[in-house]
């Protein structure tokens, strides 16, 4: 009995999952579809959804009229950029939030995460003011730090999580073995804590290179990264359905493939410590 | 050399003082015990001595050098945790050079030493293997490994047998005590297991509350025991406690007689009682004897089998000149 009723809930469960799954993922589908439409068929009411004539005009259209491998490039240099260098601060931060906790450590974590809550477009004329008066606007310099301390609040609260799974004794192990500050980081704690950083790494490359706020308000034209190349395609001569989706196909194609080839680890750090 | 001396160090976690003053001094080439129950402080006075815990006041001296300000790192001691502390990223080859590594001591010399290690500790099969891969006797012995080849002054044990099933114990308990026959170092070892600290060292010292009851030989302890906390601490099983006119007969307020120190008889003695529980053990025999007037049954302990059940009724007597007097204080009386 309690077998029958445990096959039934797995099913619907199994329902809801790909009922969940496809909503989320129709719009993307529907995005690469629309991108090998040409511009009419993008329109036509109804849609046609598998039966049109395929063509690549779009994608041969859109690297015509502006540079992808530009854009492509600056986006990588802005999201591996500033995830590096987050990880370079936070992973000292998070380390002495975790084993060398203070009376406000707490306090600490919460205000960080509190920074996050506050709108960006709130801050935005006085940071573009500052990259104005610096000269760091649109450059990618400029991105690399601000995109650093969007995420940073993200980086330590996630690396925060992972170190303290890692058990203290081993620590301290590493310290009574003359192990200085230091070489107890390099040595013992980031290696054991490599699946968590690894997932850090990953999602925070995601965050930023889909981040679109900062991105399209600090920059013009050298430092432009992919946000601003999909986002010139959706203005002033009028929409173009078909050559905004391949633009947005070209944009997301790069982060999906190392997405998908890095699911287990994604996975698996996220998960970090939830099963021993 | 590993001489440590601790001078009115004290400890306190916020308003809490869990060790109050307390004076200690251990010689060089000594294998001394803490022992306590749970949460005397023991492990808080060893932490205090490796520097994994800052004193909040009062001096630790190494070898002479004021050492209280010094990091773990620099004081020149090893420790062997409870839960052993490998580094699972790490080939058990690399776990026991890891403290070599970090004194920056050139690869042929680590190499050498690692090997000198693994054959004393019979871990040479073992090297290559990851610490997940080993049972938990390997990974006690990679550990104690890792202490041995950086030539400490002194080794410090926090309880490193409690993970460890009964027969492994008692081998691991000879391994140690084997080691510190052969490398005469300086030894402190941490337990709760009074069998263990009896049995391993040269140097109890019993711990309440983080308050020294008494420091001595095992056997000064068993037999002068300086108050009924010590008396009942050491031996097993515990010494029996008797008050009210037991005690007066002795001019005392509490009498402890060991239950190795008490001769059982079927038709005289001076105390009487019935059989409650008896356990035979073939070695030995220990019976459970219920008194009149006594709350805990008394302890007996003789050696072989001797045939008294559940019921029979039993006569007493203690050896005269192994009876423990204590007053009301609870200290001993001369």
């Amino acid at each position: 009995m309690a077998r029958a009723v445990s096959t039934r809930r797995k099913a619907l469960v199994t329902i809801c999952a790909w009922a969940v799954g496809i909503a989320i993922f129709f719009p993307i589908l529907w995005t690469v579809l629309t991108s090998f439409k040409t511009e009419a068929e993008a329109i036509a009411s109804p849609p046609s959804f598998l039966f049109f004539d395929w063509t690549l005009e779009n994608y041969s259209t859109v690297q015509e009229r502006s540079d992808y491998f530009r854009h492509f490039s600056n986006s990588v240099i802005i999201s591996f950029g500033s995830t590096l260098l987050g990880l370079l601060i936070a992973i000292p931060a998070a380390w002495s939030m975790a084993f060398v906790p203070g009376k406000r450590t707490k306090d600490v974590l919460m205000w960080m995460l509190s920074t996050k809550m506050l709108p960006p477009v709130g801050v935005l004329i006085p940071i573009y003011l500052l990259f104005r008066d610096t000269g760091l606007l649109d450059t990618r310099i400029g991105l690399v730090m601000v995109l650093t301390l969007i995420n940073l609040p993200i980086i330590v609260w996630m690396l925060f999580t992972y170190f303290r799974e890692i058990p203290g004794e081993i620590l301290e192990a590493a310290r009574m073995d003359g192990a200085e500050l230091w070489s107890e980081i390099v040595y013992v704690l980031t290696p054991m804590a490599v699946p968590g950083i690894a997932s850090t790494l990953l999602l925070n490359i995601i965050l930023s290179w889909n981040e679109a706020f900062w991105t399209l308000n600090l920059t013009a034209v050298d430092a432009a990264p992919l946000t601003a190349f999909i986002a010139s395609y959706s203005s002033p001569e009028g929409l173009f359905y078909a050559k905004l989706s391949a633009a947005s196909t070209m944009a997301i194609a790069p982060i999906l493939i190392i997405g998908w080839f890095s699911q287990k680890q994604l996975v698996r750090g996220l998960t970090f410590g939830a099963v021993k | 050399m590993g001489q440590i001396t601790l001078n009115q160090i004290t400890k306190s976690f916020g308003d809490v003082q869990v060790i109050p003053p307390l004076d200690l001094q251990i010689d060089d080439g000594e294998f001394v015990v803490f022992v306590g129950p749970s949460g005397c402080g023991k492990s808080t006075l060893l932490r205090l001595i490796a520097g994994l815990e800052d004193v909040s006041s009062g001096d630790i001296t190494i070898d002479g050098k004021n050492a209280t300000e010094v990091p773990p790192a620099k004081r020149g001691l090893a420790m062997v945790f409870q839960s052993y502390a490998l580094y699972p990223h790490m080939s058990v080859r690399k776990n026991i050079a890891f403290p070599l590594r970090m004194a920056g001591i050139d690869k042929a010399a680590q190499d050498a030493k690692v090997a000198a290690a693994a054959k004393v500790l019979n871990l040479t099969d073992y090297l290559d293997r990851r610490p997940g891969q080993l049972s938990g006797g390997q990974r006690q012995r990679v550990a104690i490994g890792r202490a041995i080849v950086r030539e400490p002054a002194a080794f410090l044990f926090d309880e490193p047998l409690s993970n460890l099933d009964a027969a492994l114990r008692v081998n691991m308990r000879l391994e140690i005590s084997e080691l510190h026959q052969s490398l005469k170092t300086t030894m402190i070892y941490v337990t709760h297991d009074q069998v263990e600290a009896m049995t391993m060292a040269d140097k109890i010292v019993v711990l309440q509350a983080g308050r020294i009851e008494q420091v001595g030989s095992p056997l000064e302890l068993y037999h002068t025991p300086r108050n009924k906390f010590v008396a009942g601490f050491i031996g097993s099983p515990k010494m029996n406690f008797l008050t009210g006119s037991f005690a007066d007969e002795f001019d005392a307020a509490t009498i402890g007689v060991r239950p190795e120190h008490l001769t059982v008889s079927q038709s005289d003695g001076k105390w009487v009682g019935k059989v409650g529980v008896s356990e035979h053990l073939g070695s030995d025999t220990f019976l459970y004897v219920d008194m009149d007037g006594v709350d805990e049954p008394i302890t007996v302990r003789s050696s072989g089998e001797i045939g008294f059940r559940h019921g029979d009724i039993v006569h007493l007597t203690p050896a005269p000149d192994k009876i423990h007097r204590f007053d009301n204080q609870d200290l001993r009386i001369a």
